[in-house]
């Protein structure tokens, strides 16, 4: 009986206590209708040796090729002691800290983890996490809406150059709640700031560096949001942040909510989950920020200690009038992110950021030596950038794929003309025989 | 006092466990976009932060390190094996977009999955992405509510919840922008059929249901209480919270269910983390199927591959960045292959004895259950009222004593309606002696309570901090350490 420790003495005497012949009898109060006495379509279980077998085979399968590939997910380098230590037991094992005294480590680590988030946004607070980026985005809007009751309207601007998911994601989720989206356009990939109409908007999304890897104009953005009174929400890649003007300066008063996907900050891509979202705001709206926050306090001898503080925004006390449903959040990624975050420092954080950068323009600058490809848009961006290749990229996906490389992301759909263009990315780890190497498969083809 | 990693930061110190060429040219961004001051992250040795961090994990309870009978989350051992499955480099280094012709491996795995909780709960479909429970009751309540806007049945407003029900319930309900309304509980702990028949009507679009409910016992009259709500034109919720209980024994689809979640961080074994994360993938019958969200996985002579919109029009759609926890889903995976279809009916059969002898054992030393008429399910609640009110000695000074004697606690004040409640749930995972040496702590403390209450209502003792004060928590709000 895997994982199960009862000896057959063990059961026999349980057994015996509850005076009961058999462990079937426990489930007597079952109408037997409804009982079921196998699982006929499942197979019989296997040892750990040949689950690993069976799992390394699969993950073999899935060689990946050298990643070109950005838009949302990034291959960052991790260092070795953010595993490390966030695998230990009591990290791993734990659950959400409700008995703060035995909980010490995940409150203390979750404190810190919010103050690194502050800073990094220059924002007041942090939540401990929502799911990703995306599902933090609809928490955001919800939020923006409750925070800014003055305004009687439920309109709420998005930017055509958000990323295509979270977009997808705000919509199934925040339409329940009467909000009306609504599309800002964009020109030449970024959002047309002039041609907006801002009347009897709640809130206005800002992302930045935005899908397409472009640096909007937060700070006209964010002033003109402020102007007609709607809230400024602003989603960005933490790891921007160590070069980017922080949310909390954008414009003469700053982002009010910001968000992203934690990704970057020492987490595998992994297919894209488990990842996490994160929630920052200004003090002043910290009643409707929702998830878990952790809270520095005192023993009745006077020794600090840490909490959950504020939990009568959440479910499990303020139930149909909580902030959120969300009570299991994405802690264990935080935990990772908060010891990459140590272990980087600021210093570390600027050069990696730089160093993402500085390889992709190498790389596009590389690229478009070729007489084909050339830039889609003629404006700044951080580490990802739209290439037009002059042809359908799909037999190029393809070429490349078969000879492990991934690319970039194909934007058929998704811009004009985007069958023949894609988002590329190169971080940190991409060397210069890597850029090479994918100038080299592009002049072969 | 406690360090925070920001007391032990020094300007310039620097860990080297990641640094790359330094000396870039200029950087191509416009000066008006940059920081002009650094963010304040700590600055400190990778001694320094391995230390820190390995001290901190030391401060926490877990299940690695104590037994941890916490009521509804099901705290059961989280193999390694499955861990390090989860953990080899072609899935971690698998980007979310890689197109499905190099992703056929982990396509295989997830697609396996769906096919097997499909067979769990028996449900005619499964979607994997919701990335914890109440993220799968969130879509369940979409699921319904796009139901009956397809029949033009837009009266539909309503969704019924018991008063016991875990908060996430009727927080789920708002959400999705419907009403909570809630159904009485009887004295036995079922769903009282009369308050139910009251608050069914037309407007209702459905019932949240967990069976083995929140009181910890088997809901009995399911078949009623789904003749009921389905005669109303209304649907049923499974939240799959308790799933352990029934494991391979009964199905929530065989009781008509319509629509339900697991909570692969409970029933499947994959770890908590300290708060999250998890995965409540949803599954649904023939009715409900189509409005599942996207995207799934499906099996075509050409192999692996997902299923959008563009051939699920029907779907709620997508809820999360790409494709939910993968991570997670990789692990129940591996751990239900681990168990088997035997292994799975271990499962729940263990969880229930452990629960009964755990109940049994505290009963007999006088404690009450707040059902002493039903069996237990995988757990069982006890009410310390008549304790409190004899020694001042509340669930929650119990809760912070059983810390001193090495054991987390249960669950307290879950659910509301049973005073002074503790939540047990033992797990199929822990020995006969563990569940002893739990109920010899609990007989300990009783008599503590009744020969010294101060030490009880004082602790805990032995932790690295006393009881902490909540209330000035909230008061002097101290959220970042800058
Ligand atoms: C009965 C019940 N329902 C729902 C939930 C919510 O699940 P999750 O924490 O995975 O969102 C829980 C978890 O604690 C629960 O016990």
């Amino acid at each position: 009986m895997p994982f199960i420790p009862h000896t057959h003495a063990d059961k026999e005497s349980m057994l015996e206590t509850l005076g009961i012949a058999s462990i079937a009898d426990l489930f007597d109060e079952i109408p037997d209708r409804i009982k079921c006495d196998s699982l006929p379509d499942i197979p019989d279980g296997i040892s750990e040796m040949a689950m690993l077998h069976h799992m390394a085979h699969r993950a073999q399968e899935d060689a990946s090729g050298v990643c070109f590939l950005g838009a949302g997910c990034y291959d960052h380098y991790i260092p070795a002691a953010v595993w490390d230590i966030a695998s230990r037991g009591e990290f791993l094992t734990a659950y959400t800290p409700y008995q703060a005294e035995a909980s010490q480590g995940t409150l203390q680590l979750v404190y810190e983890f919010q103050t690194m988030l502050a800073s990094l946004t220059a924002m007041d607070v942090a939540n401990a996490s929502v799911y990703d980026g995306a599902s933090a985005l609809a928490e955001a809007i919800l939020m923006a809406v409750r925070v800014n009751r003055k305004s009687k309207s439920r309109r709420v601007l998005v930017p055509a150059s958000l990323h295509p998911s979270y977009l997808a994601t705000v919509r199934s989720i925040v339409t329940h709640q009467g909000i009306e989206l609504e599309l800002m356009t964009s020109h030449e990939g970024l959002t047309a700031v002039s041609d907006v109409d801002l009347e009897n908007a709640v809130a206005v999304v800002v992302q930045h560096p935005n899908f397409l890897g472009l640096l909007e104009d937060v700070d006209v953005l964010t002033n003109r949001a402020h102007d007609v009174d709607a809230l400024v929400i602003g989603v960005v890649n933490p790891m921007s942040l160590a070069l980017l003007k922080p949310p909390g300066d954008w414009g003469d008063t700053g982002a009010d909510i910001v968000c992203g996907d934690g990704q970057p900050l020492g987490i595998p891509m992994a297919s894209g989950g488990p990842s996490f979202g994160f929630l920052c705001t200004r003090m002043i709206h910290v009643r409707q920020l929702p998830g878990r926050i952790a809270g520095r306090t005192q023993d009745k001898d006077g020794n600090h200690g840490f909490v959950l503080t504020l939990q009568a925004r959440e479910q499990h006390i303020r139930r149909a009038k909580a902030t959120s449903n969300i009570c299991t959040n994405q802690g264990l990624l935080v935990t990772a992110a908060t010891i990459y975050m140590t272990l980087l420092g600021p210093q570390g954080l600027h050069e990696i950021a730089s160093s993402c950068v500085h390889n992709t323009h190498r790389l596009v600058d590389r690229l478009t030596e070729l007489p084909n490809v050339s830039m889609r848009f003629a404006t700044p961006y951080f580490h990802e950038c739209v290439l037009d290749f002059g042809e359908s990229t799909e037999a190029l996906q393809q070429r490349m794929l078969d000879n492990g490389i991934l690319p970039g992301y194909p934007l058929t759909g998704l811009i004009d003309k985007g069958d023949q263009a894609m988002l590329v990315c190169a971080t940190e780890v991409r060397t210069e025989q890597d850029i090479d190497r994918y100038y080299q498969e592009l002049t072969n083809g | 006092m406690v360090e925070t990693i920001f007391d032990k930061s020094r300007p310039t110190r620097r860990a080297v466990a990641q640094r790359v060429k330094e000396g870039f040219a200029q950087q191509p961004l416009p000066e008006h976009q940059l920081r002009s001051a650094p963010p304040m992250l700590p600055e400190v040795s990778e001694l320094q932060a391995v230390r820190h961090f390995t001290n901190l994990a030391r401060k926490n309870f877990s299940i690695d390190t104590h037994f941890y009978p916490l009521g509804s989350c099901t705290m059961k051992y989280n193999p390694r094996g499955v861990h390090r499955a989860a953990m080899q480099e072609g899935f971690l280094n698998r980007h979310p977009l890689t197109p499905t012709s190099h992703s056929q491996g982990v396509l295989a795995c997830l697609f396996e999955l769906q096919e097997l909780l499909q067979n769990v709960t028996g449900t005619a479909q499964v979607c994997l992405t919701p990335m914890a429970g109440a993220q799968g009751e969130l879509t369940g309540a979409l699921m319904i509510k796009a139901y009956h806007t397809d029949n033009n049945d837009h009266e539909r407003t309503e969704i019924i919840v018991p008063t016991a029900a875990h908060g996430t319930n009727p927080a789920t309900a708002s959400m999705a922008g419907l009403i909570a309304k809630e159904v009485e509980v009887d004295a036995d702990g079922d769903v009282d059929l009369e308050s139910l028949k009251r608050v069914v009507g037309p407007k209702t679009a459905g019932i949240m249901l967990t069976n083995p409910s929140t009181c910890a016992v088997f809901e009995r009259r399911i078949q009623a209480i789904s003749d009921i709500v389905h005669d109303a034109g209304g649907l049923l919720y499974y939240d799959g919270a308790n799933l352990n209980a029934i494991l391979g024994r009964a199905r929530p689809g065989d009781m008509q269910f319509d629509v339900l979640h697991l909570n692969l961080h409970k029933t499947f074994a994959t770890p908590h983390g300290g708060g999250g994360p998890g995965a409540g993938p949803v599954g649904a019958n023939e009715l409900l199927a189509p409005y599942l969200p996207t995207p799934m996985v499906t099996k075509t002579e050409n192999g692996y591959g997902w299923l959008d919109r563009s051939v699920r029009p029907k779907s709620i759609g997508r809820l999360s960045s790409f494709m939910g926890n993968v991570g997670i889903l990789l692990r129940a995976y591996a751990y239900s292959m681990m168990l088997g279809a035997n292994g799975m009916r271990n499962v729940s059969a263990y969880a229930t004895l452990n629960a009964n002898y755990l109940m049994k054992r505290l009963s007999n030393a006088g404690f009450h259950p707040a059902y002493p008429d039903r069996r237990a399910t995988h757990e069982f609640a006890i009410s310390l009222r008549q304790e409190a009110k004899a020694t001042g000695v509340t669930a929650m000074d119990f809760a912070k004593r059983l810390l001193d004697y090495g054991f987390h606690a249960p669950t307290t004040y879950f659910p509301l309606l049973i005073p002074e409640c503790f939540l047990i749930e033992p797990t199929e995972t822990e020995t006969k002696e563990e569940l002893d040496a739990f109920a010899d702590a609990m007989i300990a403390i009783l008599k503590e309570a009744q020969t010294d209450p101060d030490l009880v209502k004082q602790a805990p003792h032995q932790q690295p901090v006393g009881r902490l004060d909540e209330v000035q928590a909230v008061r002097q709000l101290d959220v970042t350490a800058h």
